[in-house]
């Protein structure tokens, strides 16, 4: 079994899923439970039409071109959230604040007139679905990709449902938002897994021989770690030409 | 705005996001390991390499 698939689907999903779960508190709370989970239950029915059409495409595609392009994507995702941790974790950039971003949905929430058709509040409805539409696409991507690509896509979705179990079963007994769970770090941890799992397929799909084959992974992943922390020590001690913005 | 203007969009801010220097360095990253492939390197460092500059050129820049 994969550790490597379970442990970077798992943790990106986790913070997938933390994200989803703010939106829908929030919209829960003022908007009422009714809306927000009718939302929630449409955006998954969304996903589960998406996966179902796009799962079996991706399994018939050869497993060279998968690489190339599933390693492109990894490494173009990986970089993008590497590249927003590493400012956060140096002060460069302002940290995801889930207890923020919940009062701030709960505000815009509390803002707007009430508007029902059928006993639904349509915002509450919209935002619900377009939260857990959006989070659960790159649930959907994570999953799909490393999964196709390691011919495990089974394993890949039962670690994206325990990490979403997870963090729903954390929700209804805090019935908080979770501001506690380590969501930076954990971006942290995800794009350095994948942006190395990126490097490694995109390169091998393009024809490159990795020395030691999968074994390659073992260095690719704590080099790019190791990288990225002293990153962190030169842009925290780099002059900021940019306004920090969220 | 049309919906089929807003799903292009929609894919593009998915799969680019906020800087599309970053997905064009992807990009020729791999296409370059592809090249030196096909000129019979077997450039294993190639895509490390890059990846490194990349993540500096984005965080000191």
């Amino acid at each position: 079994m994969n550790v490597g698939l379970i442990v970077a689907v798992f943790v990106a999903c986790t913070v997938e899923a933390v994200e989803a779960v703010t939106i829908v508190l929030a919209m829960g709370m003022t908007r009422g439970w009714r809306s927000a989970l009718a939302g929630v239950g449409a955006g998954l029915l969304a996903l589960a039409i998406l996966i179902a059409v796009l799962g079996p495409a991706l399994t018939a595609v050869p497993l060279g071109t998968l690489r190339v392009v599933v390693g492109g994507l990894l490494l173009i995702f990986g970089l993008q959230w590497l590249r927003k941790a590493i400012l956060r974790a140096s002060g460069r950039k302002a940290v995801h604040d889930e207890a923020a971003i919940f009062a701030e949905e709960h505000r815009r929430a509390a803002e707007r007139e009430p508007s029902r058709a059928e006993g639904i509040d349509g915002y509450g409805f919209t935002v619900a679905f377009k939260g857990v539409l959006l989070e659960g696409l790159e649930v959907a991507f994570i999953v799909l990709t490393f999964g196709a690509n390691q011919g495990q896509i089974g394993v890949a979705a039962a670690a994206a449902g325990a990490a979403v179990l997870v963090v729903l079963a954390v929700a209804v007994a805090v019935r908080a938002p979770l501001s506690r769970v380590p969501e930076n770090t954990m971006k942290f941890a995800v794009g350095v897994l994948l942006t190395s799992f990126g490097a490694f397929w995109g390169a091998e799909g393009a024809g490159i021989e990795w020395p030691g084959g999968d074994a390659a992974l073992l260095v690719l992943v704590p080099a790019i770690l190791l990288w990225s922390l002293l990153l962190v020590n030169l842009a925290g001690r780099a002059p900021d030409p940019r306004p920090n913005t969220a | 705005m049309s919906s089929a203007r807003k799903l292009p969009e929609a894919v593009w801010e998915f799969v680019v996001g906020d800087d599309w220097r970053l997905a064009a360095a992807a990009v020729a990253a791999i296409g370059g390991a592809a090249l030196l492939v096909a000129l019979g390197v077997n450039a294993w460092w190639w895509v490390p390499a890059l990846v490194a500059m990349i993540l500096w050129l984005a965080v000191t820049r």
